[in-house]
């Protein structure tokens, strides 16, 4: 279904103006900010909890509940704001920084006020240029204007934004590495527990990151209330989403849907959306997550887009990067490209995951190049099951973050499913020594007949 | 080159200033250093280390850490095609070889004169506007190669040079915060309770600590 549901952080990306002070005030900007501090900390922290925010970050836990962990009367705590947008698939976050920057201040503003956090830190991957500029030029006008810094608009709140950006490395995405490298070190996540971020976060203080997308939903939900947030959306899943749909569509975007109530059928085949398939192609598979996800097919279609209903069957919605690959698609030379992510950007920590992605990158290559032995097919996995025995979903961790066991899905989905184009490479039958147990890894079913790609 | 100009040092003791410690400042510093020189020299690392306070040799595990930073001068142009399963869908690949033959070199590798560097990297953020390309960080979206060609024969001639700056240069803006505005620095060990978190407790008698 396409919903009538109101653009809550999309609203302004097609105002021209929208990322100067004046466009955004011309557009109700900063009234969620003036209505926060109308009310008391308490109040606007049960206003997030009562939208039931999840976060967009990847992992999707509920925004008010995170901010609960803070440990009472610890002093000073942090905000720090995560724009290291970098999970293959993933485009959101740099939009709303370079098309919309102050939404996120406020969104930053009503967090630091409600957590009582004095300093917030603004980390936007250092390979966004304008994104920098937009957020810099904003933040100095919004000091200039009174909305940040000293005694914000009189309220007595005060808080420094200080915009940090980071320098080539995915891994920092990961909560504590982020925080790792704001402190000045190489990226390298952290053992959780101790260091919840809540709990011990930047300078081992209580911290709360929050995704770039979550926080813009703030300024909406303090000036519309979270109960008109939470009335969007289905089951766990409230309020809007974006989504970046990719690859084989006729009308690749970003488009900004209502939770639950929209199928991936909507967002691949609607007009208003991804448009549909090239025509004379049919759907091979699609990503419903970001390359740390479980791969879905056309059977999956008529799922709604909604948290519960997609890890039920198997996979998540993670950072709403939805990759449509169409019949066309060598699923092979797929499945390698993703793993090669992995094994560039593990920061090498745990062995697992450092030896596992490279070895793993290494076999697909030579199956690709024409030099794969039909045991390869059995290696790929029985390589997978040390990384993350069982093969399953959500994946058994062997590794200090997800990041090494992420490696392993577009593995098993792609084998799973296609075993007779890797078969076709390495010429020749293969053995699958492993049991696969996540619940999208499952075969072609035999009914549907293969359309053979030209 | 290589130590930071003395107007580079005003720059970063303002940032280093925002930290509630100063190593914390090390990443933009190194990008200062890189916005100086185009890449980052031995020299620069020992000069961030006594404006830090740390030792060169940290400063250099977390430079080389991160793939942006350029340990040996680069081409004036830094030409990253992005391969990634979005691209590759639709012919990132096809588009970074026809970019390594237009310009005789491999991905990973300079122009003989210096002018372009290429590389194939991971995403770059920009997967429904795919294929794509930064050059200096700078996005192209949805690049054929003609347009590819254009491009390379635009930057080869200067004619992008006020939108396209110079290798090393990032955000042509910078945060100014100015002092009398300033919240300060939430240093640990040195903070209580943020008053209007108290003054709301206080008149509310609700007892909201925000937590
Ligand atoms: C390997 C890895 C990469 C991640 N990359 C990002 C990222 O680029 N951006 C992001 O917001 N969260 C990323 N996350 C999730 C963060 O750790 C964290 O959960 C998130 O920033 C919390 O914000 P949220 O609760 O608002 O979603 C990543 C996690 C992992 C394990
Ligand atoms: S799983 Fe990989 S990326 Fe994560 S900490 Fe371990 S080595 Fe680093
Ligand atoms: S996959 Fe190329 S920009 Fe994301």
């Amino acid at each position: 279904m396409i919903s009538d549901a109101p653009k809550v952080v999309s609203s302004r990306w097609d105002r021209e103006d929208a990322h100067t002070l004046q466009g955004y005030l011309d557009s109700g900007g900063y009234q969620g900010l003036r209505t926060a501090l109308q009310r008391t900390p308490q109040q606007v922290h049960d206003e997030v909890k009562a939208a039931s925010l999840l976060g967009r970050g990847g992992a999707g836990f509920p925004a008010g509940t995170k901010w609960g962990f803070c440990p009472p009367g610890v002093w000073p705590r942090y905000v720090v704001v995560n724009g290291d947008e970098s999970e293959p698939g993933t485009y959101k976050d740099r939009i709303l920084m370079e098309r919309d920057p102050h939404q996120l201040i406020e969104g930053v503003l009503i967090a630091c006020y409600a957590i009582g956090a004095a300093q917030a830190f603004l980390y936007v991957r250092g390979e966004m240029a304008l994104a920098q500029e937009r957020i810099a030029q904003a933040l100095n006008d919004a000091y200039a204007a009174g909305y940040l810094g000293r005694d914000i608009l009189g309220s007595g709140f005060s808080v420094d934004i200080v915009l940090h950006w980071g320098a080539g490395a995915y891994i920092v995405g990961e909560e504590t590495a982020l925080i790792e490298s704001l402190e000045g070190n190489r990226g390298m996540p952290r053992l959780k527990p101790p260091f919840f971020p809540a709990a011990k976060g930047l300078y081992l203080q209580p911290t709360v990151v929050n995704n770039v997308e979550t926080l813009a939903n703030l300024p909406w939900i303090l000036t519309n209330g979270g109960a008109a947030f939470a009335e969007m959306g289905a089951e766990s899943s409230r309020g809007t989403r974006l989504f970046a749909v990719s690859g084989h569509v006729q009308r690749p975007g970003v488009y900004e849907v209502e939770f639950g109530t929209t199928t991936f059928r909507d967002l691949i085949e609607a007009p208003v959306y991804g448009g549909g398939l090239r025509p004379g192609r049919t759907l091979k598979a699609f990503i419903p997550g970001g390359a740390s996800a479980p791969w879905f097919y056309e059977e999956h279609l008529d799922l709604p887009l909604e948290a519960g209903a997609v890890g039920a069957a198997g996979s998540m919605l993670g950072s709403g990067a939805v990759v449509v690959m169409d019949d066309s698609t060598d699923a092979v030379k797929a499945c390698w490209r993703v793993v090669r992510f992995f094994a560039r950007e593990s920061c090498g920590k745990c062995t697992p995951c450092r030896e596992g992605t490279t070895w793993l990158e290494q076999i697909l290559r030579r199956i690709i190049d024409g030099h794969g032995r039909p045991e390869d097919i059995g290696l790929l996995l029985d390589v997978s099951d040390n990384i993350s025995p069982g093969i399953n979903w959500p994946p058994r961790q062997t590794t200090i973050c997800p990041l090494g066991p992420s490696a392993v899905s577009p593995i098993a989905s792609a084998i799973v499913r296609f075993k007779d184009e890797f078969e076709a490479y390495c010429g020749g039958s293969a053995e699958l020594p492993v049991e696969i147990k996540g619940k999208a890894y499952i075969p072609k079913p035999s009914a549907t007949s293969e359309v053979a790609g030209v | 080159m290589a130590r930071l100009s003395p107007a580079n040092v005003g720059i970063a003791e303002e940032i280093i200033s925002r930290y509630p410690r100063p190593k914390s400042a090390l990443i933009p510093l190194l990008h200062l250093a890189q916005e100086q020189d185009g890449y980052i020299a031995d020299d620069a690392m020992e000069h961030l280390a006594e404006l830090v306070g740390i030792t060169p040799a940290e400063v250099l595990g977390t430079c080389s850490f991160y793939e942006m930073f350029k340990r040996e001068p680069v081409g004036q142009y830094l030409v990253n095609v992005c391969t990634n399963i979005s691209c590759l869908l639709v012919g990132g690949e096809e588009l970074l070889h026809h970019l390594e033959q237009r310009l005789g070199i491999h991905a990973g590798s300079t122009t003989p004169d210096g002018v372009f560097t290429l590389e194939d990297v991971e995403c770059i953020a920009a997967c429904t506007e795919a294929p794509c390309l930064q050059v200096n960080y700078r996005y192209h979206h949805q690049v054929t190669p003609e347009a590819a060609d254009a491009l390379l024969d635009d930057l080869r001639a200067g004619r992008r040079a006020t939108e396209i700056p110079k290798h090393g240069v990032l955000a042509r803006v910078r945060q100014q915060i100015p002092a009398e505005q300033r919240a300060g620095n939430a240093v640990p060990g040195q903070s209580e309770e943020p008053v209007w978190l108290r003054t709301a407790a206080a008149g509310n008698g609700d007892g909201g600590q925000g937590s």
